[in-house]
């Protein structure tokens, strides 16, 4: 296993861009999906439309072909990123849809006593959600967010197909330098474990703590 | 009765046998003798391999039939086409005459079983992007090299800063993954950007074309070929900076037919022949034929 210890560095850095990679993209999933959520319970019926049509055309196609035809597809209508930018944005779109699913499963099992109350206070749609619903949605799903979240890191891993240096592209490069890919490619999976291990432990500690028992 | 038997009905045949006796396959080479006379068919000593060819009445060659520009087998009329076969036609115009392109019996012989094709008689000769190299050389013999072919580097037309591998330092350059022109590169041009790889050259391409990278390194022959896909946007450096000549491969120890063969190249290189047959071929990318190579005639 010479081959896998000599180059810890390179899993470490590979590491770090993963990490980053997952982060922002998931930080951005996360607006997308409640965004997504509340069109998908407004009242506003082309809304609702919009956001099943962007979920289902997103989800129903493989994350690597999103991944290829937005690097090689982008450019040719005038945005050119960089591996790592398209692979936030594109993880980010992607995983948003789930999210989005997931929230609004949060928020139908929110009582529709609690809806009422709030309009007979008062309170518009928007300030529905974001003041009674979504408080209580969003604890209801932090482990499904969690499962999410540890989906992302092992999907990021898709971002090597356009040269992104993350965990998958420097180990697919240092097979070629050491020729070893069966050592290589177990460090991947161990520096894989080294993130999402600690993920499922966080996230069940957190859903205990904060879970809403009805 | 009997002769306007023969009037309406065996004189026509007649006619008609005589002009299609007159129309060859060989781009309609005439019957009749033109006031330049053409030699008839050279001679050669008796026992030598191109009076055995000329003899059989074919020249039997072993050429690739997957190989864009140099040797490919074009599905739409089943002729192989390419750089490697039209040596190949000079060579039997070398031993037949002006009609020596219609005595060719093509054989595909694939990289893995060009020796064996030589060595067991199987063909005559091997046109077929087959680099020359000492481990080979136990097995068979070389004539040539016909061409050089050799790593060098893909540009966008427009580009006129990259002119050769030691203009690459800071340079964005694609290549595939785990390829010797990934290693070729990284010793060459150290001071390269090769962090964006793919795991094949349409991806390296690509990017090219997005502007993503500034280069693709590859074998030309590989480079020409995406060239000839879009010509007015790419464009071949053409310095190639590792040597690959390929060579045609002739029976160890006949060096009577490796000589006839390497005069042949001479005269090609000389009487504009070996030009024509790259104009016709892979010049067709718009790549200038390149300075042709000296043929090595080893001991």
């Amino acid at each position: 296993m010479g081959s896998l210890f000599d180059n810890l560095d390179v899993f470490w850095a590979g590491l770090r861009t993963t990490a980053a990679l997952t982060g922002l993209s998931f930080m951005l999933a996360l607006l997308i999906g409640v965004v997504l959520a509340a069109c998908r319970v407004s009242p506003v019926r082309p809304l609702r439309a919009a956001a099943m049509f962007y979920v289902e055309t997103v989800r129903n196609m493989p994350l690597t072909v999103h991944m290829l035809l937005a690097f090689f597809g982008w450019p040719k209508l005038g945005f050119r990123y960089s591996p790592f930018v398209t692979a936030v944005i594109v993880l980010a779109y992607y995983t948003g849809a789930f999210v989005g699913e997931t929230i609004r499963a949060g928020i139908n099992t929110v009582g529709r006593g609690q809806v009422e109350a709030a309009r007979s206070i008062g309170l518009g749609f928007g300030k529905q959600l974001r003041l009674v619903v979504l408080p209580q949605a969003l604890r209801s799903v932090v482990a499904p967010l969690g499962s999410l979240l540890s989906a992302l890191v092992r999907n990021s891993a898709v971002a090597y197909t356009i040269a992104v240096l993350d965990i998958m592209g420097r180990s697919d490069r240092l097979i070629t330098t050491t020729a070893k890919p069966l050592e290589v490619l177990i460090g991947a999976a161990l520096t894989y474990y080294v993130l999402t291990i600690p993920i499922a432990f966080g996230i069940n500690a957190v859903d205990r703590r904060q879970r809403i028992i009805r | 009765m009997k002769a306007r038997w023969f009037r309406r009905f065996l004189l026509p045949v007649l006619a008609i046998a005589m002009v299609a006796a007159s129309c060859g396959d060989d781009g309609g080479s005439t019957s009749t003798t033109p006031a330049t006379t053409v030699a008839g068919p050279p001679q050669f000593a008796v026992g030598t391999t191109m009076a055995t060819i000329q003899a059989r009445g074919k020249m039997i060659l072993g050429t690739k039939f997957d190989q864009p520009l140099f040797g490919l087998k074009n599905p739409t009329n089943n002729q192989v086409e390419g750089f490697d076969v039209e040596i190949g036609k000079i060579i039997a115009r070398a031993i037949f005459g002006a009609d020596g392109a219609s005595k060719i019996d093509y054989q595909e012989t694939t990289s893995k079983v060009r020796e064996d094709a030589v060595k067991d008689g199987k063909v005559d000769i091997v046109v077929a992007t087959y680099t020359i190299n000492d481990a080979r050389k136990q097995i068979i013999d070389f004539a040539g090299p016909y061409y050089v072919a050799g790593q060098d580097i893909l540009v966008k037309k427009a580009n006129t800063t990259i002119t050769g591998v030691e203009s690459l330092a800071g340079k964005k350059v694609c290549t595939v993954q785990g390829s010797t022109s990934l290693t070729n590169i990284q010793a060459k041009a150290p001071q390269a950007d090769v962090s964006i790889t793919f795991d094949k050259y349409s991806l390296c391409v690509e990017a090219l074309k997005d502007g993503r990278v500034d280069a693709v390194t590859t074998d030309n022959i590989i480079l020409l070929g995406f060239v000839n896909d879009d010509p007015t946007n790419l464009k071949l450096v053409n310095k190639p900076f590792t040597t690959e000549p390929y060579g045609i491969g002739v029976k160890k120890g006949d060096t009577a037919f490796r000589a006839f063969v390497n005069d042949t190249l001479e005269k090609a290189y000389a009487d504009g022949s070996w030009k024509k047959a790259w104009d016709a071929t892979a010049g067709k990318t718009g790549q200038a034929a390149p300075t042709p190579p000296p043929v090595n005639r080893y001991a």
